[in-house]
C-alpha cells in the first residue's frame, strides 16, 4: 500500500500541484503576446497541433490523388512521356516535426557511439592512446552546441555538394554532426573507465591461455565493461537531445528546434502556447529516450 | 496483335503533327505551352514577412502545380543565411530583398551573380520609433483635427536625436540588412530631414561613418523584441512587424515608404544566375505561377482578406490575422486609432508592379553608391549594365505572352513594349525626381551623400 502511494500517488500529486501553481502564476505575467498560457490553453493548442496534422495528411493525400491523375493524363497525351511521382510539398506538421528531430538525433547518437566505443576501448587497454588523447579530450568535451555548428555548417557545405534532390538535407547533416561532437564524450570517457576497470584476474587468465587480441577485446574487455559503455551512451544520448534543439534552431533542420524558433518569430497570441506544447513534447521525449536506454542496459547487463 | 499500339501510337503522333502545326498557324507559342521542364521540384525560402504572400497564393492556388512545379515553400532564419542558401543550390529560388540580386552580383557583400526576373511587389514597409521617442517626437508635431499632420519628416526626429546627443546618449535604429530596401528608405528619410545616416567604408562595413543615428541590422521578427528590450529606439522593416508593436504597444508607427516614396519597388524573386541558365523553362514556369498569384491578389478585396487569413497560418508569417490584414487590406494602423486609408500600400500587380523594371535597379545602385557601400564613381552606362545583368524581362515576358495565350492574363496587364525604365519618377517625400537615365545627375541633387567620384 505504502509502495503504491509512493509511486504512483505521491508524484500524482506533485503534478496537479504543480499544474495548479502554473495555472494560478502564468495569468499574472503580462508579455508583448498576452498573458503566460496556463495548462488549459496549451492543451488547447496541442490539441490544434494535432488536428493540424491530419488536416495536413488529408491534404497529402488529395495531392497524391491529383498527381495521379496528372501523370495519367501525360501518359494518356503521349505514351512515352516522362512521368515523375513527386514527394509531398506541404509543410511538416508537429508530429512530422518530431519524427525528424528523432530521426537526426539517433543519427548523431548512432555516429557518436561509433567513434567512441572503439576509442574508448583503446584508450583503456593502452596507457600511450590514453596519454595522448586525454588532452584533447579534456579541451573538446566542454565546447557548447553553439560553437561547433558554425564551423560544422561551413564545413559540410564545402565538403557536401549535392544538387536538388540529395540523400540527406545540409541542415539535417549539421544537426546530426553537431549532436555527434557533443555527445561523443560521455560515451568516450566511461567506455575508457569501464576497460580500465575490467578485473585483472580476467587480464591475466587471457594471458595465460594466450588468447588473441580481438577475442580478448570480444570475450573479456567489452563483456565486463558493458555497464559503464551503456552508462555513457545513456548520457551521450541525453546530451544529444539538448544539444539538437540548439542546434536545429540554427541550422534550420525541420523539427523540434526549428518549430520553437519559428513560433517565437511568428509573434501570434498562439505563439506561446504552442512553444510550451514544444517543451512539454521535448522533455517527455527526452525522458523516454532515457528510460529506453535504461531499459537496454539492464537487459544488456543482465545476462 | 503488337501491331495495334503501334498504328494507335503513329495516329497521335500524326494528331500531335497537325495540332502543332495549327497551333503555329495561329502564332500560339506552342514551344511555350509543351516546353518541357527541366526540374519539376523545387524549393522556395522566405522570410516571414506580408509580401512572401504572392509565393504563399501561388502555391495554395495551386497555380505552381499547374505549371507542373511541386513547390516546398520554406522559412529562412534570416536575409543573409537566405541568399546563401540560394547560393549554394539548397534552395531552387527566393523571395529577396531587391538590393540583394544587385548587391551580390557587383560584389557587395557575398560576391556571386543572382538574377531575377519578377518583382513581387510596392510599397509595404513602414519606421517606428519606440513609445519614448513618440513622446518627445509629439511635442513638435504639427496638428491637425486631433492627428498628427501626415506625412511626418524626420526634420521632428532631428529634434529628439539633437535631444539625445545633448544627453550624451546615442541614438540607434534597426533595419533589416544591409542590402535591404528599408536600409534606403530609412536613409533617405533620415537624410531628407539632415538627419546623416553615416556613411559605408572599407573600413567600417556596418555603414555608421560620420552617423548621427547608429543603423545596425535586426532580422525582420526580432524587431519588436530588440526594440521593447530597448537596444534600438526605432526602425525601419516591413510588415507585419509595424502593426505588431501596434499591437503590442511597444512603438509607433510614423511614415510608411508609400510616403518616403510613392508606388517604390520592394521584394523581388530572386535565383542564381547558374540556376537560371540551366533551368530556362522552369525559370519561366515559376514565373508564370507568380504572375497569376499578384494577379489574383489585386483582383477584389476578398481575395485580400483570403490572402490575409492564408499567410497568418504558422508556417506562412504567423502572426494574428488582425495585425496582417492592418496593412494589407487597404488601411494602415499608426498611433493606436489613428487608423487611416491607404489603399496602395501594398501592391502585388497593379502598376505594372511585377515586370522587372532597368529602373528601379538603377534606383538602388544610385543608393548603394549614396552611401559609399560602392566606394568610387561609375560613368551612367556602368548602371544599365549592371541592371541588364541582373534583372531579366525577357523571361517575364515569356511567361506573360504564354499567359496571354492560354487566356489566363489579358495583354493589356502587362508593358510589352517596355523599354525597361517606369519614367521621370517623382513621388519622393523630398520633392526631388529621379531619371534612371542619368544616375550621376540624380546623386547630385542630394545634400546628404556621395557624388561624382567623392570617396567617404
Amino acid at each position: 500500500m505504502r509502495a503504491a502511494v509512493l509511486s504512483l500517488g505521491v508524484p500524482m500529486a506533485a503534478i496537479a500541484l504543480f499544474l495548479v501553481i502554473w495555472a494560478a502564476s502564468a495569468a499574472r505575467v503580462q508579455t508583448s503576446l498576452g498573458t503566460v498560457p496556463g495548462p488549459v490553453q496549451v492543451f488547447v493548442q496541442a490539441k490544434a497541433l494535432l488536428e493540424d496534422h491530419l488536416l495536413e495528411r488529408s491534404k497529402q493525400a488529395e495531392f497524391y490523388q491529383r498527381q495521379a491523375e496528372r501523370n495519367a493524363k501525360l501518359l494518356a497525351e503521349d505514351a512515352r512521356a516522362e512521368v515523375r511521382i513527386h514527394r509531398w510539398t506541404g509543410k511538416a506538421t508537429f508530429l512530422d516535426q518530431i519524427f525528424t528531430s528523432l530521426k537526426t538525433v539517433f543519427t548523431g547518437f548512432l555516429i557518436a557511439s561509433l567513434v567512441a566505443v572503439p576509442l574508448g576501448i583503446l584508450c583503456g587497454l593502452s596507457k600511450v592512446i590514453q596519454a595522448a588523447l586525454n588532452p584533447l579530450i579534456q579541451v573538446f568535451r566542454p565546447v557548447s552546441p553553439l560553437a561547433w555548428l558554425p564551423i560544422v555548417t561551413l564545413i559540410v557545405s564545402a565538403l557536401y555538394v549535392t544538387t536538388g534532390d540529395a540523400l540527406f538535407q545540409k541542415s539535417f547533416l549539421v544537426s546530426a554532426i553537431t549532436v555527434t561532437l557533443c555527445s561523443l564524450w560521455p560515451t568516450l570517457i566511461n567506455t575508457a573507465v569501464g576497460v580500465t576497470s575490467v578485473d585483472r584476474d580476467l587480464l591475466n587468465v587471457s594471458r595465460v591461455l594466450q588468447l588473441p587480441w580481438t577475442t580478448k577485446v570480444r570475450r573479456i574487455v567489452v563483456p565486463s565493461a558493458l555497464p559503464y559503455i551503456f552508462t555513457g551512451m545513456r548520457l551521450s544520448l541525453g546530451v544529444g537531445w539538448m544539444v539538437l534543439i540548439a542546434a536545429e534552431m540554427l541550422a534550420q533542420n525541420p523539427g523540434l528546434g526549428k518549430f520553437v524558433w519559428d513560433e517565437f518569430q511568428n509573434g501570434s497570441q498562439e505563439s506561446l502556447s504552442r512553444i510550451m506544447v514544444a517543451v512539454l513534447a521535448i522533455g517527455l521525449i527526452g525522458f523516454l529516450l532515457d528510460r529506453m536506454m535504461l531499459g537496454l542496459q539492464q537487459l544488456v547487463t543482465r545476462q | 496483335m503488337s501491331r495495334i499500339p503501334a498504328a494507335g501510337n503513329r495516329r497521335k503522333f500524326l494528331r500531335s503533327i497537325g495540332a502543332l502545326a495549327g497551333a503555329s498557324a495561329l502564332g500560339l507559342p506552342a514551344h511555350a505551352q509543351k516546353a518541357r521542364l527541366e526540374k519539376e521540384a523545387l524549393k522556395f525560402g522566405f522570410i516571414k514577412l506580408t509580401d512572401m504572400v504572392p509565393l504563399a497564393i501561388a502555391y495554395e492556388k495551386k497555380f505552381f502545380e499547374d505549371e507542373g512545379l511541386f513547390v516546398t515553400l520554406e522559412a529562412q532564419a534570416n536575409w543573409k543565411v537566405l541568399l546563401d542558401r540560394v547560393i549554394d543550390g539548397q534552395l531552387d529560388g527566393a523571395h529577396m530583398l531587391a538590393g540583394q540580386p544587385l548587391g551580390a552580383t557587383i560584389g557587395v557583400g557575398t560576391k556571386s551573380p543572382v538574377v531575377t526576373a519578377f518583382s513581387m511587389d510596392l510599397n509595404g514597409n513602414g519606421i517606428t520609433v519606440s513609445n519614448e521617442v513618440w513622446r518627445e517626437m509629439q511635442k513638435h508635431l504639427p496638428m491637425a483635427g486631433g492627428r498628427p499632420v501626415h506625412p511626418i519628416k524626420a526634420d521632428v526626429l532631428k529634434k529628439v536625436v539633437d535631444k539625445f546627443k545633448a544627453e550624451g546618449r546615442q541614438f540607434k535604429m534597426g533595419m533589416v540588412f544591409t542590402l535591404s530596401t528599408h536600409n534606403y528608405e530609412l536613409r533617405y528619410w533620415l537624410a531628407a530631414g539632415g538627419i546623416h545616416p553615416g556613411f559605408y567604408t572599407a573600413a567600417d562595413s556596418n555603414g555608421q561613418s560620420g552617423a548621427d543615428v547608429l543603423i545596425s541590422v535586426t532580422p525582420p521578427p526580432q524587431m519588436p523584441a530588440t526594440l521593447e528590450s530597448g537596444t534600438i529606439h526605432g526602425y525601419c522593416v516591413g510588415e507585419p512587424w509595424n502593426q505588431q508593436a501596434v499591437a503590442k504597444g511597444i512603438g509607433v508607427p510614423v511614415i510608411t515608404d508609400y510616403q518616403i516614396w510613392k508606388n517604390n519597388p520592394e521584394k523581388v524573386f530572386g535565383v542564381n544566375r547558374a540556376w537560371a541558365d540551366k533551368y530556362p523553362n522552369t525559370h519561366v514556369a515559376v514565373v508564370k505561377a507568380l504572375i497569376r498569384a499578384g494577379k489574383w491578389l489585386d483582383a477584389s478585396m476578398a481575395n485580400r482578406v483570403e490572402a490575409v487569413k492564408i499567410i497568418s497560418r504558422p508556417n506562412y508569417v504567423g502572426a494574428s490575422e488582425e495585425v496582417i490584414g492592418n496593412s494589407m487590406t487597404g488601411t494602415y494602423e499608426f498611433e493606436k486609432g489613428d487608423k487611416r486609408p491607404m489603399p496602395d500600400f501594398n501592391v502585388f500587380f497593379r502598376h505594372y508592379a511585377t515586370y522587372p523594371y532597368y529602373s528601379d535597379a538603377i534606383w538602388y545602385l544610385t543608393q548603394m553608391r549614396r552611401w559609399g557601400q560602392i566606394p568610387e564613381g561609375k560613368p551612367d552606362a556602368w548602371y544599365l549594365d549592371v541592371a541588364k545583368q541582373v534583372y531579366l524581362p525577357d523571361v517575364y515576358l515569356k511567361a506573360a505572352r504564354a499567359l496571354v495565350a492560354e487566356g489566363k492574363a489579358a495583354a493589356a496587364d502587362f508593358p510589352m513594349k517596355s523599354d525597361g525604365y517606369r519614367g521621370v519618377q517623382d513621388g519622393f517625400i523630398d520633392g526631388l525626381k529621379f531619371d534612371a537615365r542619368k544616375p550621376n545627375d540624380y546623386l547630385k541633387q542630394f545634400r546628404i551623400g556621395l557624388q561624382g567620384g567623392e570617396a567617404a
